[in-house]
């Protein structure tokens, strides 16, 4: 797969337009299959109050999005509004995970271009961010439920460019898992809720995903190619 | 509907199409001929198939490679644990269960790797001698005091870690859709992206390390953030900031270090090999 398109000479709208011509070319040349095929399941649903993340990769790559809006929109007011007693180095790795976190949410903003679902409302209503403890607790939950994501939602992934994109993620996600499970508790990075007797980390499929992000969501997401109405 | 008309297509966007066809020619002249002789309704069904062998379903003997590709990691790791934890005074105890659910994961890899490659009615691979030098059975490598050292011991195996992770990733395309397999060897680079993430972060906490991150630092010009340029190699690309064609730094106006440490990069089974064959893997 060809992807040395020259960023810097072609700009960021110069790659953004032939990462969008690869990606949109992949998704019709999957909508004539799978029309043929009597896919016909396969419609994408626009809730009023929500959003259906699609279908083939590009319900992958938008359901990734969703997850990555959701943990840029939680660090962002982590570090905006940091935690009462947090020291220097606290605050510098939140800082950094919202920095990773908000370049995993525009990456994928700017991959799938109109494809894109739209932007999520966060419901932090229930999380007090004045609260180690909390925020902590809050963060540990999205860092597992991100890992946990990629790993079930790997298989589905029918690109070798996208898998390998989603494979450099979720490990980023992973070491933040660690971070904030060591933060909590020194030594707890693999603990036995996250990891199984035979050393893997655990996985979730979307329909079990979502439901818990939406929990923390005023625009509720759904993936009804993928097993997971509203 | 022609099917040639979509290879077309596809082969705009993947001009590597007709290669990873290529060795199904045999198949693609059958669907020619195939398609005189039946309805051609049922061609799209035999064009799936054909894709699906050409990008997705690796062959068994592709799959357990790999598989004993990660064995072959899997028993360097769990060995280099193992002596770490033979070495008497090298790990302080205060560290001991820090460490240990380390070497327990990495054993059980070893374990579960077995099983799955049995279970495949394949024929693990064998563990390896080892030398934790770096030298190669000589026991002088440049990592000498490994096992008498407590900070270098966590610098290797920090290395260890992270390359573990560039491992696993290069080979997720191989298993491609393979539902199973290939969810098992994510939740393993998962794993072993936390071993790396508490190694980092307990190097820092001790010191050893002051800078140290729980993920990779690159600079624009160099992947290895370890401040030991003997492991350059190993995140060689980690600087890497393109993404899927896009310039995270000149698209989103971040900078090389914030851009590089969100995404891991992959490393291919032949530069994984030459980092570890010959040096820690007695060749």
């Amino acid at each position: 797969m060809k992807t040395d398109i020259n960023p810097i000479s072609g700009g960021a709208n110069m790659a953004r337009r032939s990462f969008l011509r690869y990606a949109g070319a992949g998704a019709a040349a999957v909508a004539v299959l799978g029309a043929t095929a009597c896919h016909k399941d396969r419609v994408m649903v626009d809730p009023v109050n929500g959003t259906d993340i699609g279908s083939g990769d590009i319900g992958i790559l938008n359901y990734a999005y969703a997850l990555e809006q959701l943990e840029a929109a939680f660090y962002t007011q982590v570090v905006a509004t940091p935690y009462s007693g947090i020291t220097n180095l606290e605050l510098t790795y939140m800082t950094d995970i919202r920095d990773h976190e908000v370049i995993h949410r525009e990456f994928f903003k700017a991959a799938l271009g109109t494809s894109a679902i739209k932007q999520l409302t966060p419901d932090f209503s229930k999380i007090n961010f004045s609260s180690r403890d909390n925020v902590l607790a809050t963060a540990k939950a999205f860092e597992d439920l991100g890992v946990q994501a990629y790993d079930g939602a790997g298989y589905l992934i029918q690109s070798a460019t996208y898998l390998t994109i989603a494979g450099k993620i979720v490990s980023v996600e992973a070491r933040h898992a660690a971070l904030i499970a060591n933060l909590i508790n020194g030594g707890s990075f693999v603990s036995s809720d996250q990891v199984d007797a035979n050393g893997l980390n655990g996985s979730k499929a979307i329909a079990d995903v979502l439901p818990i992000a939406n929990a923390f969501l005023k625009t509720k997401v759904s993936a009804s190619s993928f097993n997971y109405t509203i | 509907m022609n099917i040639f008309n979509i290879i077309d297509e596809i082969e705009k966007v993947d001009p590597e199409i007709t290669e990873r066809l290529n060795p199904r020619r045999a198949a693609i002249k059958n669907i020619t001929s195939f398609g005189s002789k039946v309805a051609v309704a049922a061609l799209p069904f035999a064009l799936g198939t054909m894709l699906k062998r050409a990008y997705g379903a690796a062959s068994t003997t592709d799959v357990v490679g790999v598989l004993n590709f990660a064995l072959t990691l899997e028993y360097l790791e769990a060995a280099f644990y193992n002596q770490g934890f033979a070495s008497t005074g090298l790990i302080p105890s205060g560290n001991s269960d820090y460490i240990g659910v380390i070497r327990r994961d990495e054993n059980a890899h070893v374990k579960f790797l077995q099983n799955v490659i049995t279970s495949l009615n394949a024929t693990p691979v064998q563990a390896s001698t080892y030398d934790f030098t770096g030298g190669n059975n000589k026991g002088n490598g440049p990592f000498k005091d490994v096992f008498t050292n407590y900070a270098t011991f966590l610098a290797v195996a920090q290395v260890f870690e992270d390359t573990g992770v560039r491992a696993y990733k290069g080979q997720a395309p191989v298993l491609l859709g393979n539902q199973t397999v290939l969810t098992a060897a994510l939740s393993i680079h998962a794993v072993e992206a936390r071993h790396a993430s508490a190694i980092r972060k307990l190097r820092r906490d001790l010191n050893q390390a002051p800078n140290n991150k729980p993920y990779i630092v690159s600079s624009a010009s160099l992947g290895n953030d370890t401040g030991l340029s003997l492991v350059d190699a190993n995140y060689a690309g980690e600087e890497n900031v393109t993404q899927g064609g896009v310039n995270l730094v000149t698209a989103l106006n971040v900078s090389t270090e914030a851009a590089s440490a969100a995404f891991d990069e992959p490393l291919t089974k032949d530069q994984v090999t030459s980092l570890v064959v010959g040096s820690f893997i007695v060749q």
